[in-house]
């Protein structure tokens, strides 16, 4: 006879054990944001501990945080003006994530909208005397145009080769950057500085302060108008996604491909669609960066990540593009009230513990942590 | 295969066991796979595992390979009883399977595949050497391939020789093989069975898993037969049986339950499908010039064991395959080659095989998977736009319509049983009020319950006048709801049988089972006719 070879089972001193188990009904609706909630909390928490090490007093510094983004209208308007390019690319990404398309070029994508609004003034197209009521628009089509175009060339390929879209993305950004690069650092260079000359004042998008006169309150607000371009994307996004005929089959193809072309549905052609709207949205959002606040086309502050960040926040938004601008607006605020203790550093660290925190607590999403008596069988 | 002789192996007469596995028991969620199954192996002997998917053959194997523990019954090596908990424990008593999906590394070379996961090289990794024991070892049975190639540069039959030198390298001396020969060329095939026969020789004995009983007959000196996770026949000699009452004992042959199937004048010609020929995923031939019709208000049934072109034929009429040639008309339509689309719109349903992959879309809602054929007509749809009360209104009402057990339309269809599932895919498929509906095993994997109720909304359909195609592996349920019954092999129609109301005669019974094993209709009349006269 041959010993059975069952291990012993191993002795446990603690008497109790954590267990997961996958969910098998779904959490009801206040769920999600509960625990997105408490996850910001821990995250909150283990950002002062950083803090203290650092010898500092957390409670004071949150408080400091939260005034220098939120404290006054002054600064809410500035925390908005940092979310509205964050809000534009993190739409862009939502969409193409929709269909389980990696767009990461939402960067390039930006910077691209970025330069083909500047080319309507730097080319020129459009002489400096013409009316704003002519000139943003044309500018607004010239951004979404150029970014559609860098959507369309890895979506095209994709649809056609299957080439990766991480990889044909996330190296044209390093083109778009060239490419501007080309222009202010020669063509449109101005006295040999990288950038642009200054645009006209009619080419700037209005900002709040435009309106002082009329109204005193908004003295000195920079929020400009692509804030009201970007809520009213995310409003078209929502209906597009949720109400039409074509995001339903955005929805069917980014959860099933193969019963999206069971259902008969032309995943080649969505494929190079949905590319082109996100990096429309994306170069709409660099658009709108380079008339309503940079006013020339300059490398440093226009390609300064946004499109990397919109991907996080389309992430944690859930790709709902209503969360969007909640996830973009925290973001616009960490950037700012980051500066204000460290220019870079701690917030940093804070901002990537939020982040950790928050996609960890998907886990509890899909699991359910039960405690149990060791040595009793469930 | 037929035209080779069975090798009279000296060895195969003796009768001492290497494996003998009592009254095992293994159960998984809803379904028990194996019901005190008894099986024995002995000393140098091909012993085919026979039965049709689903049997229970494969776990039975699973539970030998240490894969899967058993609930009940015991196993016995060589006179001695064992427990496995794990497939390293199974290898180390001599036992090795090779599965139907290889486990290979295919940028590694044949030598590493074979040493992957063993303690041997120590240190130096001096493959060298090992590539001269493995092609060594290659050579002892007839397994030909070189040992420093890599494993991507190989044809599947030679992958599948790499698979059982891993197991001889190993020690092995009882070789499971699920189903070898599924992904086979025919003269791969031949080398297979002359390898299997190389290795009895040397004092192997080996375990052979087929739903085909050509195979089965060709190579094996014993077969046991499964069903429905009991063993209907234990250790048959092969060569004093006949294919009739081994296809007579893998379908086997009572008829759970009846359904009211009334007698019905058939209408029109819906479905045409002329001389079509298709190839499969891989490339490969797998419809080769399939003729048939369908009526409206007729069920034609389309049998066959899995993998002989059933698939393939449904995706050509729904336009998500390619022919190469043939023609397929809707209602005088040519349809073939056009995309899935153009045949939804004119009315073509399809039930598909793989009910959570193809026909739904797991985290969207009940309603969202119920549109899926609605959603580019009014009143769902309008002006591009969609509207959600006309889509819940109708998603609502195919809840009652078809008793789908589900707590809201907006709750996500992943979270429904198969039962449920299928009746959201029935729903919305027999809701556009279709034309002509390709049905392919609707009731596969399904309790008893449901099974009738999936039958009973299929005959509703033949009475309405739909055209219905119903591809199915399951004799009983081809029995109870076709008209016509045509018998595909190897992506050829074996035959047509017309199929009445009541019990099917024994004699028809074994017509089809030998159909469905590749003989055609013609020979069997042919035959017939001979032994009367």
């Amino acid at each position: 006879m041959s010993e059975p070879t069952v291990l012993p089972k191993p002795r446990r001193r603690f008497p109790f054990s954590v267990r997961l188990e996958p969910r098998l009904n779904e959490p009801p609706r206040w769920y999600p944001a509960a625990i997105s909630f408490g996850a910001i909390v821990v995250a909150l928490f283990l950002g002062g501990i950083l803090i203290s090490l650092a010898g500092g007093d957390p409670l004071r510094s949150y408080i400091h945080i939260a005034k220098a983004s939120f404290g006054g209208i002054g600064v809410i308007s500035d925390t908005i003006v940092k979310a509205t390019p964050i809000l534009l690319t993190s739409l862009a990404c939502s969409i193409a994530f929709r269909m389980k398309l990696w767009n990461i070029g939402a960067e390039g994508q930006f910077i691209m909208g970025a330069f083909g609004a500047s080319a309507v003034v730097l080319l020129p197209v459009l002489p400096p005397e013409t009316s704003p009521w002519i000139f943003i628009p044309v500018m607004a089509l010239a951004g979404i145009a150029a970014g559609a175009l860098w959507g369309f060339v890895p979506g095209y390929l994709k649809a056609r080769f299957n080439v990766n879209e991480i990889i044909s993305t996330l190296m044209m950004n390093y083109i778009a950057v060239s490419w501007v690069n080309f222009f202010i650092f020669g063509v449109w260079s101005e006295g040999g500085f990288q950038m642009s000359p200054k645009f006209p004042k009619n080419a700037w998008l209005p900002r709040l302060s435009d309106y002082a006169k009329e109204i005193p309150l908004f003295r000195g607000l920079t929020t400009h108008m692509g804030l009201f371009l970007g809520i009213a994307a995310a409003i078209v996004l929502w209906l597009i996604v949720y109400r039409s005929r074509w995001g339903y089959e955005i929805r069917l193809i980014g959860d099933n491909p193969r019963a999206a072309k069971y259902a008969g549905i032309n995943i080649t052609r969505n494929t190079v669609l949905v590319m082109m709207l996100s990096g429309a949205l994306a170069g709409l959002g660099g658009m709108a960066e380079v008339t309503g606040v940079v006013h020339r086309l300059q490398t440093s502050p226009i390609a300064a990540g946004y499109g990397f960040t919109g991907i996080i926040v389309a992430w944690l938004a859930k790709l709902n593009p209503f969360a969007t601008i909640l996830v973009s607006i925290l973001f616009g605020a960490l950037i700012l009230a980051g500066r204000e203790i460290q220019p870079s550093g701690v917030p940093k660290m804070i901002q990537g513990t939020i982040l950790v925190c928050l996609i960890a607590s998907d886990f509890l999403m899909r699991y359910r942590v039960r405690i149990v008596r060791t040595g009793v069988e469930a | 295969m037929t035209s080779e002789q069975n090798p009279k192996s000296q060895s195969s007469q003796t009768d001492d066991l290497v494996v003998e596995m009592r009254g095992i028991v293994k159960r998984f969620p809803g379904v028990l796979a194996n019901d005190h199954v008894d099986f024995e192996l002995r000393h140098g002997e091909i012993h085919a595992l026979l039965g049709e998917n689903g049997a229970g053959k494969s776990t039975l194997m699973n539970v030998l390979a240490g894969l899967y523990r058993q609930e009940a019954g015991t196993i016995i090596i060589k006179g001695r009883p064992v427990i496995f908990s794990s497939p390293r424990d199974a290898i180390q008593a001599g036992i090795g399977m090779i599965h139907q999906h290889f486990m290979l590394v295919p940028s590694q070379t044949v030598t590493e595949n074979i040493l992957l996961g063993l303690d041997e090289p120590r240190f130096r990794l001096n493959l060298h050497e090992y590539d001269r024991v493995i092609a060594e070892l290659g050579e002892r049975f007839g397994l030909k391939v070189d040992p420093q190639a890599h494993v991507w540069q190989l044809s599947v039959g030679e992958q599948q020789r790499v698979e059982i030198l891993k197991m001889l390298y190993r020690g092995a001396d009882v070789l499971i093989m699920d189903e070898p020969t599924a992904v086979l060329a025919p003269q791969e095939i031949k080398d297979l069975f002359k390898t299997l026969r190389t290795m009895v020789a040397d004092g192997k004995s080996i375990i052979f898993i087929s739903h085909k009983l050509q195979e089965v007959m060709a190579i094996s000196d014993r077969t046991t037969v499964l069903r429905r996770g009991k063993v209907t026949a234990a250790g048959l000699d092969t060569r004093r049986i006949t294919r009739q009452e081994l296809a007579r004992q893998m379908v086997g042959r009572e008829v759970i339950f009846h359904v009211d199937k009334k007698p019905q004048e058939p209408g029109e010609v819906v479905l045409e499908v002329i001389d079509v020929c298709a190839e499969n995923d891989k490339g490969l031939p797998s419809l080769n010039g399939v003729s048939l019709k369908v009526r409206a208000g007729e069920i034609v049934g389309v049998a066959g064991v899995a993998g002989n072109g059933q698939r393939e034929l449904a995706q050509v009429i729904t336009g998500m395959r390619k022919s190469i040639s043939g023609k397929i008309t809707l209602n005088g339509e040519p349809i073939n080659n056009r995309s899935a689309r153009f045949g939804i719109q004119r009315g073509v349903a399809h039930v598909p095989e793989d009910r959570t992959h193809v026909g739904t879309a797991p985290n969207l809602s009940v309603t969202d998977n119920v549109i899926m054929k609605q959603y580019r007509k009014p009143p769902i749809a309008r002006y591009g736009m969609l509207n959600m009360l006309a889509a819940t209104k109708f998603a609502k009402r195919l809840k009652d319509a078809y008793d789908i057990v589900v707590p809201s339309v907006e709750t996500p269809v992943r979270l429904l049983s198969g039962g449920n599932l299928q009746r959201v895919i029935l729903a919305r498929e027999i809701s556009g009020q279709p034309s002509l509906l390709v049905a392919v095993q609707p009731t596969r994997g399904l309790d008893v319950g449901a099974i009738e109720g999936v039958q009973r909304l299929l005959l509703a359909q033949r009475e309405a006048g739909a055209a219905t195609l119903l591809i199915s592996e399951e004799l009983e349920e081809l029995f109870a709801l076709s008209d016509r019954v045509y018998v595909i092999y190897e992506g050829r129609i074996m035959g047509e049988v017309q199929v009445g109301s009541g019990e099917p005669s024994e004699s028809l019974i074994e017509t089809i089972g030998l159909m469905m094993t590749g003989t055609p209709l013609e020979q069997i009349e042919r035959e017939g006719a001979a032994a009367h006269v």
